[in-house]
This record gives structure tokens, sequence and C-alpha cells, in this order.
């Protein structure tokens, strides 16, 4: 900071070193240390192990055999295929409808603080609760939603018994408990929007449809990158809600990645899960690097 | 914490020892910690509080705790996770056959095999407990068969025989749907339970090729390169697409299918014998309407059942208290243990352990069982007993054809592939 102060141009190499000069570098061992204990040995090791047909009391090393027979699985792909399709539906919802509560929850309502904590709960109560929840209301002949349709003279689908729609069942359940934190993020990103911009659209004669499109959606793009990114690696990883409520059924219906990994661990194929979570790390890394790089590049544009 | 509590169960351990030790000839009396793991099934759970209670008042200076886990592969993942980890219960129930296999016996189980309770366990049960030559558990229940419940109020208002071919099961079911009536309950939200009509079969594939096990187990058979293997699948597939199935087949539970078949909302359950228990806990006024025949094969000479070993009780090999356990079992697998365990949860098939016997007062699913094992009957066991390879997907693609999104010979397929996987994981030759 004191370099910056003083005239001219110190070069690079001097303020990293000044930078990094007031803490000896022994006060990083602990972090470090924690670090590699609980982080580093266990990703290699399991890299390793993966490589294995693993027992858990020995080992015997086979190569890219796990890779091969995962990727193999005749379940697998259709499990890729539901898991982006699962974050790609659950983030989606997550936008639209929790920016939408939020415009709603930050104007001018009758009891807003109760709806706001309203739409919060669902995120506070457990996903298994939650999971166990839905199954009993989305039973096809007692359940509570379809005895409901049938008030109606509607005859309801087999929520989570259907092959076709069980993975969306728990999509909008998901989106039902998650959405509260969407709209957490965006209440917050449409509150720091300077109340000037709206004033001065008011004045150029702005409808509210054009208030809320050329000034509200641009300015709260942080948040919606916020949003996006969360909620679409929490999709791709998403496990607890599905076992809760279809254990990746009917058959392979609604299995992603990390409940076909699950599958394998508790068949006693330890290797092989260990390579499915290696695939499923890669996978994450691969869909949500370049998605945090498009949404910071666009960020930058502002 | 932990270690002082081990240290104490291991001096508790040495006063048993020493205690046997200075006992003499007098039915010696145990004391020490004794710690249990079993399956959650309200007849697994009361007939094992039942042993532990007695066994207790036997000696009481011994103190037991019951633990209680999940079944279905729920439970394989505890079981193997804590074998693995050192952290099993000294005794636990657990699976006979394939699954026995699967767990590591000889690395993670105390052998039994020279115990007296022994001489009385029928040789049948032993050879699916074994491995590397020596024994590993004891009887925890009586045997079972797998096949099919019948209402019996539904078999006689509509004047319908038990079937004895395909052909004819097929007929009732027709039948029974005409009266407006489920002809054949599934209950796919207990995955397991769509198993059924292929695992009962396998009496009907070794009756057309009896060396099947030691082929497919030396991956020279296939289920769906075999006709008579494939038929189990293809029985489920007509069944499905007759639409003999109750409604909410997709959510019904195990429990929810027991009831059924109970009173009455469904003509026909493919279930193991072990449901007899639970029909007689979840509906004991109508235990007496539920009957039980054989999985029909294709020739009417040749029908027999398809049999099951009961779950074992094994010590584990790092137990504390090796003697007290040994004890337990041995107490388990005693004719007294059969009286304690008639009394708790009722009769539910014939008795592994010599000198066992059954009441005289068996309900009817469980006297329609017997012949099939008495002298002249037929039965042969399920594949399991038979082969270490069990895939662990069978109860997903079985729900897949019972809903209709794959067909019998896919799904055939897809199983063989699904063996595979177990069979390397066990290191077979061949594979």
């Amino acid at each position: 900071m004191s370099a910056s102060t003083m005239a001219g141009t110190p070069n690079r190499a001097e303020t990293r070193a000044i930078k990094r000069s007031p803490y000896p570098g022994w006060f990083f061992t602990p972090a470090a240390i924690i670090y590699s204990v609980l982080f580093l040995v266990p990703t290699f090791a399991s890299l390793y192990f993966s490589l294995t047909r693993w027992t858990l009391f020995d080992s015997e090393f086979i190569g890219l055999e796990n890779f091969a027979q995962f990727l193999r699985e005749p379940f697998l792909i259709k499990g890729l295929v539901n898991t982006v399709i699962y974050a790609a539906v659950t983030s989606g919802l997550k936008v639209v409808v929790g920016l939408l509560l939020a415009v709603m929850l930050t104007s001018q309502i009758v009891g807003r603080g109760y709806l706001r904590s309203v739409i919060f709960f669902p995120v506070l109560v457990s996903t298994v609760g939650v999971g166990i929840t839905f199954t009993v209301l989305m039973h096809p002949t007692q359940g509570m939603i379809n005895e409901t349709l049938a008030l109606f003279g509607i005859a309801g689908p087999g929520w989570l018994t259907d092959p076709n729609l069980a993975l969306y069942s728990v999509a909008l359940v998901d989106v039902w408990k998650g959405v509260g934190l969407a709209t957490v993020i965006y209440i917050a990103g449409l509150v720091a929007i300077p109340q000037d911009y709206y004033e001065a659209a008011r004045i150029d004669g702005a409808t509210p449809w054009q208030n809320f499109w050329y000034v509200t959606l641009p300015l709260c793009r942080p948040a919606t990158s916020t949003v996006i990114t969360l909620s679409f690696i929490g999709g791709l990883r998403t496990f607890d809600l599905i076992w809760a409520m279809t254990k990746g059924g009917p058959g392979f219906a609604s299995d992603t990645i990390a409940s076909v990994i699950y599958k394998q661990y508790q068949a006693g194929f330890y290797g092989l899960s260990t390579a499915g979570n290696v695939v499923l790390f890669i996978l994450i890394a691969l869909l949500v690097v370049p998605l945090t790089m498009f949404l910071n590049r666009k960020q930058g544009h502002e | 914490m932990t270690k002082t509590k081990t240290k104490l169960i291991a001096l508790m351990g040495a006063s048993t020892l020493g205690m046997l030790m200075t006992a003499s000839a007098v039915q010696a009396q145990q004391s020490g910690y004794l710690s249990i793991l079993v399956d959650n099934g309200p007849q697994s759970i009361a007939t094992m509080e039942a042993w532990a209670e007695a066994y207790k008042a036997m000696n009481p200076d011994v103190t037991i705790d019951i633990e209680v886990r999940p079944g279905g592969g729920e439970g394989d993942n505890i079981v193997k996770t804590r074998l693995a980890t050192g952290a099993m219960a000294d005794v636990f129930s657990y699976n006979s056959g394939s699954l026995f296999q699967a767990i590591n016996p000889t690395q993670n189980l105390l052998p039994l095999t020279n115990e007296a309770f022994q001489d009385g366990v029928q040789d049948s049960f032993k050879s699916v407990v074994s491995a590397g030559g020596e024994v590993y558990g004891a009887p925890f229940a009586p045997a079972m068969g797998g096949g099919i419940f019948y209402n019996k109020p539904i078999y006689e208002e509509l004047g319908l025989e038990i079937p004895t071919t395909w052909d004819e099961f097929m007929a009732n079911n027709e039948a029974i749907k005409e009266a407006g009536k489920v002809a054949v309950i599934q209950t796919y939200a207990d995955t397991w339970t769509s198993q059924l009509f292929v695992l009962s079969d396998f009496y009907n594939v070794l009756a057309e090729e009896p060396d099947f096990a030691e082929k497919f187990t030396a991956n020279e058979a296939k289920f769906a390169a075999t006709p008579a293997a494939l038929r189990g699948f293809e029985k489920l597939q007509e069944v499905a697409e007759a639409g003999y199935f109750n409604a909410d087949f997709g959510a019904a539970t195990y429990a929810d299918g027991v009831r059924m078949i109970a009173m009455g909302e469904g003509a026909h359950y493919p279930m193991l014998t072990f449901a007899v228990g639970a029909i007689a806990e979840t509906a004991p006024d109508y235990l007496d309407d539920v009957g039980f025949f054989a999985q029909p094969g294709d020739s009417a000479e040749n029908n027999g059942l398809t049999t099951w070993m009961p779950d074992s009780v094994y010590v584990a090999a790092n137990t504390a208290s090796p003697d007290l356990a040994k004890d337990f079992v041995a107490f388990i697998a005693s004719p007294e243990g059969c009286d304690i365990r008639n009394e708790a949860v009722g009769a539910t098939g014939p008795y592994m352990v010599a000198g066992c016997e059954l009441p005289a007062d068996v309900p009817p699913s469980v006297s329609d069982m017997l012949p099939y094992f008495q002298e002249g009957g037929q039965n042969a066991p399920a594949l399991e007993f038979l082969s270490p390879v069990k895939g662990p997907a069978l109860e997903q693609i079985l729900v897949e054809v019972g809903t209709g999104s794959r067909d019998a010979a896919s799904a055939a397929a897809l199983y063989d592939e699904d063996v595979r996987k177990q069979a390397q994981q066990l290191g077979l030759e061949g594979w």
C-alpha cells in the first residue's frame, strides 16, 4: 500500500514482496496442514483408488478399467442426461421464480416481512424431511395432490411413479425448497439498485414493464449470476432429495450421477464408485468453469 | 472414551473366560456385554428381543444391547462398512448365500465350525454360510419358499383352482380381472419386492438346465441367452402387459402388499414366505385367508418350489467377547431358541435345526408350503445359494420391466452386464 503512494511506478516483484512480508511463512502451516489432511490427501487417495478394484481391505490396481466400466454403465448415460436436465430445470426456474418473487417482495405490499419469511422457510427445513413429505403428497391414489385434483374431475398423473415424470416432479420440489434462497439473493440485488435509475426512467415515461426489462433486469445481473452458479452446481451434485423421493426410480428414470455413484458404493464396488466421483468432479468442472467465466465476462461489460 | 470402553469390554471378556474355566460341568453362567445388530423387520426385532430377554433371564450378569439397521441395499451398505472399519457389533444377522460371500467372511467373521451346536444344523444350511472350509453362521429363522401368496376367499368366490402351470395361473388372473378385482399385487416403493417373479422361477430354470448355476458362476451361461432363465423376466412382462397390477403398484410398499393380500384387496402377491410373519403382525384376523403356492412352470408334472435359506447370525472376527457371543449364538440355534421364536412371531416355515418343531396349528400359508419340503416334495434352492454372483441392480431392472419401460429380453441382457461387476469384485475366474 505504501508503495503506491511513493513517486514513480514500483515494479511488480517489489510490490508482491512487500505485500507478502507482514506474516512469516509458518503462519500458513496450520491452515496448510488442515487443508492437506482433509482435502489434498483424500483427493489424491481417491484418484489412486479410482484406478483399483477396492474392497476397503485391499486393492488391486486395474488401470482405467473402472472408468471404462463406469462409462459403460447402461444407466450412466441416462444419469448424465438427467443430471444436466435437473440442473438446468432447477436453476432456470429458480432464476425466473426467484426474481419475480423478489420484485414482488421489494414492492410496497401488505405483510411483506411475513411473506418474505414464508418464502424463505422451506430453505430451513431438512431436505430429507421435505422429500418424504412430498412423497406422501404425491402418492398416485392416496396423495393429497391427486385427491385435490380429483375434486375438480382431473385424474392426476403418477407424479413419482411415471418414469417420464418422476425427474421433473423431484425438480419441482427442489425449486419449492430452494427458491427462497434465490429470492433472498435477488432482494439484496434489487435493493442495491440506486433509485436514480428508476427516477430517470419515470421522467422518460417508462412503463412498469420497461422499468423491469431495461432497468431492474440488467442491474441485477450480479445476483442472477450468483443464483445461476449456486443452483446449477447444487443441481449437478444433487442427491439427498432424489434419494429421499425416488431412489433414482422408477427403475433408473430419475437417476443422476450422484445416485448412480451411491448405488455402486452401496453394492460394495468401492473402486468403481470412486471412479464415478472423479467423473462427477470433472463434469462439474467442465460445465461450471466456462459458465462462471461467461457470466463474469458479461458482468465486466456493464 | 472408545479406548477405555474397548478395554472395559476386553476385561469383561477376560473375566467371562475366567468364569468359564472355573465353572465345572454345570451349565456355565455367562457374564459380560454383548452388542447385537439386527435388521429392522418387525419379525427380526421381535425375535431377537425375545432371545435376548430369555438369555438374560438365564444369565443375569449379561448385558445385551440390540441395535437396529435398515434392510435391503441400505443394510448391505451398513454391514459392509461396519465390518470394514472394525465397528461391527459382536453378533449380527445378515443374509446367507451370495450376499454372505460378498462380506469377505474369512477375514471379517469368527469361524463357528467346531461349535457343538453345529451338529444339529442341517448341512444344506451350513453350505450357504461356509467359505474357505469354515462354517460361519447359525440359522436366524426357518427356511423360506419363494412363490405366490393367494387370497383364499377370492379363489372360493370365483371357483378357481390352484394353478400348476403358468398358463393356468394366467387364466386365473384373467378371471380375477374380469371379476373387477386386482389380480396381481406389486409394490415398487420397496424395489426389492420386484424381484420375486424372476427369483422364484429358479426351480423351473433348474428343471430344464440342471447345471445353470455352475455355468453362470463360470461366466458360461447367461440369462439372456438361456431360454429357461429368460422365462422369469418374460413372466413379469406378461403379467405387467396384461394390466393385472393394482393401480398404485408404483407407490405401494411391502407393508401395503401384505395388507392387500390378507384383506383381499388383491388375489396374488409374489413374495417370500417370511411375509407370513408380517401378515400375522398386521392383519392377524385374516391370517387364515391367505394361502401359498409355488410359482408355476410350463409343465404340471414338474411343479416345485424355489427355496430360500434363512438369514444367519454371525460373530464379528474382532469381537471383544467371543465366548459369550458363541454361547448366545448356540442358544439361538437350539430347540429352545426355536420355541422362543415360535412364541414371539409364530411359525413361518420348517426349521434348519434338529429337534426344532413347528406348533400344530400353523397358518394355511405355511402348511401349503410344507409339502414341498417333505419327502417326495419337489424343491430347489434359489440361485443366490448356488452361485455367489448376484447383480445389485436386478430390482431396478425389474421395476423397469414392471412399469413397461423395458422388455424382458433387454432386461435380461442388462442384468447379465450387471452381474459382471459383482463377479469381478469377488475376483472370480473367467470374468
